[in-house]
């Protein structure tokens, strides 16, 4: 065993063999071991916030035909340092009718529950923090938490804007919760399996080819779970300044920018292990530094496509994104759900090169359907419409 | 098993720890000049009237019992999804109807008009 067949194995004997050499038992070696690696882990996830930020603000100037920083080092690369330390020195405030505790406590819990997501994500087929066999539910347990800290800052910053921002995130969480969930579904009726490296794993065939529209709610439910454009409402500029973060200042405000942007990357990452195939790809089993490529990779891409979106739709209204949910996207999501648990029964057996195509024509069927039913819909309003106009004159 | 949650335990510990290190560091650093004007609640210039801790009319209540019987609905689905190789063709069929069911509830809140924001 070398360092570049299992990394983390390999580095984990070493500090083993140093730590018994000073004389500690097994079980202590290993607990700090485990700790050791939790906080590898936490400070790779934190480190690499920063450089988000520089590729978002690279990125979004891009798409308004910007510069964006160019000045601080190679490509403006140190933005991101003099950024965090200019939010570090600056004053914090704190309203004075806050409730202090929970004022303090959002940002944490923000960023918390998104690092908390970090600890089932498998980098590599050797390099990942646990291997949970209950691991979606998880993720969808530990993604409610960071909700939990958007209304602890609304509600704690006793602010009205704050508070309406919360509100709205609710409606949105309670609302995108539920297709997001059910679909997480077909990845594990594809897989037999909950544990999300298991579904990394059976991936041979990648399983956004198997369920495209599943891939795609997925995708939207995201966005909507992560409250970026065009499901932003709970910071809307124009109608309540800045929502929830409306009291916070300096660091703390830090810390929620750093959160969201690493929720948006880790949800980039989800779309690219439960429908892309993770960390799989040529050499990756060889070489698990090259899995983690990979894995960063797609992960990268779903995020640009999560930024893509949110820097080119416009912010939609609240009716409408709740009808949007429950009016499209849940009755879809379940359809998909039946097919796709339907066709997984009746072609137990068959050749995997035919599962996959009758899977993939069966969702451009739904998909057609929809857009037939849609259009039916559209041309009886639009009709509607027009007599409505005749009637009135 | 127990070492798994103690794992998670630990994770969500360190990562709270760790941006709160960040906190803790601007706290020592920067400066405090508090003063009433600049702690007072900011909406937008105008004088703040009474408190955010008020009763609120929340729109949603109905959405969110639909989410509840969703969410609760999808937590049943789990192991069937799980166990769905495992299962005859009935048992597989009869979770589609328990879908089926949860979908005409779904159709029967669209007929009433509870699925619009008012």
């Amino acid at each position: 065993m070398t360092f570049w067949s299992d990394p983390i194995r390999f580095v984990a004997d070493w500090l083993l063999g140093v730590l018994t050499g000073w004389g500690l038992t097994e079980s202590a070696s290993d607990a700090i071991l485990m700790v050791l690696g939790a906080v590898a882990l936490i400070t790779f996830a934190l480190v690499f916030d920063i450089f988000l930020v520089w590729v978002e603000r690279k990125v979004v100037a891009r798409f308004q035909d910007r510069l964006g920083p160019n000045r601080l080092g190679p490509f403006g690369l140190f933005q991101p340092f003099a950024d965090v330390i200019k939010l570090i020195i600056k004053e914090d405030i704190t309203p004075a009718g806050a409730n202090k505790f929970l004022y303090n406590l959002a940002p944490v819990l923000s960023i918390g529950s998104v690092l908390l997501l970090w600890a089932v994500i498998p980098l590599a087929p050797r390099i990942y923090g646990l291997d949970m066999n209950v691991g979606l539910l998880y993720v969808v347990a530990a993604g409610a938490l960071g909700t939990l800290a958007i209304i602890f800052a609304g509600w704690a910053s006793n602010n009205k804007y704050a508070l309406l921002g919360a509100f709205r995130l609710v409606a949105t969480m309670v609302a995108y919760e539920v297709p997001m969930v059910v679909v997480l579904l077909i990845p594990a009726i594809l897989a037999d399996s909950l544990s999300i490296w298991q579904i990394t794993a059976s991936q041979n065939i990648w399983y956004v080819i198997l369920s495209p529209l599943g891939a795609l709610i997925f995708l939207i439910a995201a966005i909507a779970e992560l409250g970026r454009s065009p499901f932003d409402l709970t910071e809307a500029e124009s109608e309540i300044v800045a929502g929830y973060n409306i009291e916070y200042s300096g660091m703390k405000f830090g810390l929620f920018y750093a959160g969201e942007l690493l929720h948006a990357f880790t949800f980039g990452g989800f779309v690219a292990i439960l429908f892309f195939g993770g960390w799989r790809g040529p050499g990756a089993e060889q070489y698990p530094l090259l899995g983690a490529f990979y894995f960063m990779l797609k992960a990268m891409i779903g995020y640009w496509v999560i930024m893509w979106v949110k820097y080119t739709v416009p912010r939609i209204r609240i009716d409408h994104m709740l009808a949007f949910n429950w009016k499209f996207l849940t009755p879809l999501s379940l359809v998909v759900l039946m097919v796709t648990a339907v066709l997984d029964k009746v072609l137990a057996g068959v050749a995997p090169w035919l599962y996959a195509l009758i899977m993939f024509l069966s969702n451009l069927l739904i998909a057609w359907v929809t857009i037939e039913i849609l259009r039916a819909l559209g041309r009886r309003a639009g009709e509607q419409a027009v007599t409505q106009q005749v009637a009135r004159y | 098993m127990q070492t798994e949650w103690l794992y998670i335990g630990l994770f969500l510990v360190l990562g709270m720890v760790m941006p709160a290190m960040a906190l803790m560091i601007s706290w020592l650093v920067a400066p405090k000049k508090p003063n009433p004007i600049k702690q007072s609640t900011y909406e937008c210039g105008v004088e703040t009237v009474g408190e955010a801790w008020v009763q609120f009319k929340a729109e949603y209540y109905i959405f969110a019992l639909a989410f509840l019987i969703f969410d609760v609905e999808t937590v049943f689905l789990f192991p069937w999804a799980l166990a769905l190789d495992k299962l005859p063709l009935f048992a597989v069929v009869e979770g589609i109807v328990f879908i089926l069911i949860l979908l005409a509830g779904l159709v029967y809140l669209w007929r009433k008009g509870e699925l619009e924001w008012a």
